[in-house]
Order: structure tokens, then sequence, then C-alpha cells
């Protein structure tokens, strides 16, 4: 482990508590719209096992 | 030596930080690395581009499973040293990398380069995105382990689902509104255009994702209640002991025998389904209604990574695979006999199978660390994916050898397929017994107590250095 190393203490580069709720909304939104896209074509898909 | 920003001590979270930052960390990378199941998509049009055949093709894949496998294998150790933020980085580096130099090769017309560059690089971040966040994620919610792990390895599943649809969009797009004329061109700036998207979303995993602090619990989370399961240890154990256990390698015959079954469907979802329904030239579904089949069960693949490996944290992990080899040869073994009676029971069958296959999956990070502690579990999950790696060349090689026997996939009926799928019932059987024999790990090879740090949440990769300087082998095994 290099001096630079251990210079940081847990938790130096964490942001505030209210920066990390506007994280999870963003980490979610980022990750969630694309997934819920791929479901929305995925059922649409599927589908067509049903109507032909 | 990593830039100071990727280094692991920048990364370790203070008391109090948000867990649910991470389980969308590791999500943005499996997201993008779970593209290497949609190569179906521009398939064909390579086919056509580089004038050569299927297989020709279809290794560009090969390559990159196997190499997700050996690199997961080889760099785990680097993984759980370096923390996840330096190895989804890595991983967004070569996985964008992989689609530049694929690119180049497709527009270049030079096979050999997209082999190297989609195959080869991008099969190694494959490898090192796929097990970064998992220990990482296994540490911060050490309460729900199945629930954290099944998060982030669904959105390996769910990785194909967007970019299947997502790449038949632009290929319209690149090839002038008409996917029918879809040329190398298109394909070689789809590839440009997905390396560029993927790296930007990857980076958002590498600047948000933290290590859990030393000794961390969650609120109202006691780690003496795990000792309770008698499959749950509170030991430690390195990679190199866990190579010497038979635990390790009877979940790699699990693992293997689970992947391998599953594949059995997969690769023969379309033309199975038609021939299951075939009386005489004709068949009762249609190609339409075959692609909503791939479809059907590529949602209860991604449904079962998050569902079954949940359901783990309450039933546990050995039960949980009881469940997925015993049930799954059961429902394997009735799709052979009475598939072909009904389609709904064919699809419903397909579908639960598919879902035990990602199930298996998703929840043998955390059937790992029950076993074998935290001190390792990424280079430990990194050595057992060589298993998907041999099911990935296993399962296809079975499975077509034993159809060319019968006829063309297309033109066959029901009965033709009965011996494939009730090879892959011996299979889950042989995995069945497997996972039955699992017993806890010996004392003898857990790391002694003081050397074990923190039990459960809190076990580091600096508990991994401390333990590794004691024991020369486990240093020897860290790379």
């Amino acid at each position: 482990m290099s001096s630079a190393d251990a210079a940081v203490e847990p938790g130096a580069n964490d942001p505030a508590p209210s920066v990390q709720k506007i994280f999870v909304a963003v980490g979610w939104t980022v990750t969630g719209v694309p997934l819920v896209y791929g479901l929305v074509q995925t059922v649409r898909r599927a589908l067509t096992l049903f109507t032909g | 030596m990593l830039p100071g920003f990727l280094q692991r001590s920048r990364t370790v979270a203070g008391p109090g930080f948000n867990r649910w930052i991470i389980p969308p960390a590791a999500l943005a990378v499996h997201l993008c690395i779970g593209q290497v199941y949609a190569t179906s998509v521009y398939k064909q049009a390579l086919v056509d581009h580089f004038g050569t055949g299927q297989t020709a093709i279809g290794v560009v894949f090969s390559i990159a499973i196997v190499m997700l496998g050996l690199s997961a294998a080889t760099f785990g150790s680097w993984v759980d040293k370096n923390g996840p933020r330096a190895a989804m980085f890595v991983s967004a580096c070569c996985w964008a990398t992989g689609f530049l130099v694929g690119s180049l090769g497709i527009a270049t017309s030079q096979l050999w380069l997209l082999y190297l560059g989609y195959g080869v690089i991008g099969g190694i971040g494959l490898g090192i995105g796929y097990i970064s966040p998992v220990s990482t994620l296994i540490k911060w919610f050490p309460d729900r382990p199945g629930l954290a792990t099944g998060m982030a390895i669904m959105g390996f599943g769910g990785g194909a689902l967007i970019a299947s649809p997502l790449s038949t969009q632009l290929l319209t797009v690149f090839s002038g509104g008409d996917i029918a004329d879809v040329d190398g061109g298109a394909v070689a700036r789809l590839f440009l255009t997905l390396g560029v998207v993927y790296f930007v979303v990857m980076m958002f995993g590498v600047f948000t994702v933290r290590v859990a602090p030393p000794d961390y619990a969650p609120a109202g989370y006691d780690p003496s209640t795990k000792k309770q399961k008698s499959m749950v240890t509170t030991g430690q154990v390195t990679v190199r002991n866990a190579m010497k256990a038979p635990q390790f390698w009877l979940l790699w015959v699990v693992l293997f025998c689970n992947v391998t079954a599953g594949i059995g469907i997969l690769e023969q979802a379309s033309p199975m389904i038609q021939d299951f329904f075939r009386d005489g030239g004709t068949s009762a579904i249609t190609a339409a209604a075959a692609g909503g089949f791939v479809g059907l069960i590529a949602l209860g693949n991604m449904a079962g990574r998050f569902v079954w490996s949940s359901t783990s944290d309450v039933i546990g992990r050995k039960n949980i695979y009881m469940v997925y080899l015993g049930v799954g040869a059961v429902l394997y073994a009735l799709l052979a006999l009475f598939g072909q009676t009904s389609t709904a029971l064919f699809v419903l069958f397909a579908f639960v199978i598919l879902s035990f296959y990602g199930g298996g999956f998703a929840t043998i990070p955390a059937y790992l660390r029950d076993l074998f502690g935290t001190l390792q579990v990424g280079a430990i999950h990194g050595r057992l994916l060589t298993a998907w790696s041999a099911a990935g060349i296993a399962g296809p090689l079975i499975v077509n050898a034993i159809l060319d026997a019968q006829g063309q996939p297309g033109s066959l009926n029901a009965a033709d397929y009965r011996p494939a799928l009730l090879t892959m019932v011996v299979l889950l059987v042989v995995g069945f017994i497997a996972n039955l024999l699992v017993k806890p790990v010996s004392e003898a090879l857990q790391e002694p107590p003081a050397s074990s740090g923190p039990t459960g949440a809190g076990a580091s990769t600096d508990d991994a250095t401390k333990a590794g300087s004691r024991q020369p082998e486990s240093s020897g095994s860290r790379g």
C-alpha cells in the first residue's frame, strides 16, 4: 500500500447524505429505464407466441 | 500501479453510507456486458459480410465466453485485491476496446480482428466485469446476499433484453431505414456506437461504487444469527485452500450441469418449439411465434436470477439447488415425454427450466460465501466460472451432436429431441447428487481466527492481505 493510500480515511470521499440520495435516484434511473425498455420490448415479442 | 482515483483505499465508504447506491453501480456494468447474449441480431449480416459460415461467426461468441471464464479465474484475486472500482474500470476499457477493434475488423473485412477484439479483449472485459461487483455486494448485504447478487446478475440477463431491440433499431437506422438491408458497414457502426455507449454507462458504475467499511453491518442485522444455519460458515477460506476443498469441485459440477442443461434449450429454442408441434411438413408454431418463445424464455432466465436467488436467502442455498436440479430434472423429463401434447405445457416447462438456469448463476456467489466466507469470495467465484466456459462448449456440442444424428433442426419432430433432452435429465441428476454431497468446509482449510478478521460483513481485502502475509500458500494465490 502506498503512502497516498494510507492517507485516505474510510469515507473521506463520500458525498453528503443528501447527495447520496440523489445518487440512488440517478443510479436506479440510469439502470432502470433501459431495463424497463428491454422488458417491454421482450414482452411485446413474447406476446407473438400467443397471437401468432 | 493504479492511478489514485482507482485505488481501493479511495473507495472505502464511511459509516452511514447509503448501500442502495451499490446495486445500480453493479447493474450498470452487468447490463452492458450482458450484450454478449444478443449477438444473434447481427450474426447473419456478419456471415454475409465475411462470406463465411455460421460456425466461423459463432466462434466469436464462443471465444468471448471462454475468455470470460478464463479471465474471471485468472484475475479474480486481482479483483479482490484492488477492489471493484479498478476492476470495473478495466472491464469497461476492455469491453469498449473489444467493440472498437471488432468494428475495425468488420470495416476492413478482417475476421481475425473481430476474434481478437470482441472475442479476446471483450471477453476479458466480460470476465472481470462479471465478478467485479459480486464480493462487494455480498459485503454490503450480509443480511441478504442472494438478493444482492441476484440484482446484479439479473442485469447480465437484462443486458441481452436491452441490447437485442436496441441493436435492431440502430441497425435499421444505419442501413437507411430498412432492416433487410443491413450490411457489414451498418454492423461496424453499431459496434462503434455500442462501444462508446457502454463505456459511458459503465463509468457511472466505476465512479459510484464503494467498498463496505470494515465491520460493516446494516441496521438491525446481527451476524451471529448466521451461525444458526449449519451450511453457513463464520470462518474464512483463501482461494488456494478453496481449490483443495471437495466443496469447490462439487459446486463446479453443480454449475456445469445446470448451465449445460439450460443451454440445451437456449441453443435450439426457436426450431425446437416449431419441431415439437410439427405435423408432417408444417408446424403449428409460426416463425414469429417461435421468436416470441425465445423472448419468453429470456424473461424466465432474467426473472429466475432475481426471484430464485432472493428465495435462497430464506430457504438456504443447498435447498434451492435441490430445486434447480431436482425439479429441473423432472420438468426436463416431462418436457421430453409430454411437451408435444400442449403448447401451454411446453412453454410453461421451458419457462421454469430457464428460470432455474438463471437462478443457478445468480445464487452461486452466495453459496460460495456461505461455504468459504467473504475473505476471497470474488477470486473463488472467478475460478468457479470456468464451469460456465466448459458448459458453453459442452452444452452445444452435446445437443448438436445428438440432434445431428436425428436430422436437421427445423425438420425434426418431438421424438427426435428426446435423446438430447433425456441426456440433460441425466446431467441434472449428476448435479443433484453433487449438491447433495456438499457439506460445510473442514476447519483445517479455514484461516486461523486471528487472521480471519471480522466475520460476515466486515471481512475486506485488507483482511485477505493479512491472511496472505501470514500464510505463504495464500499469498501465491493472490497473484
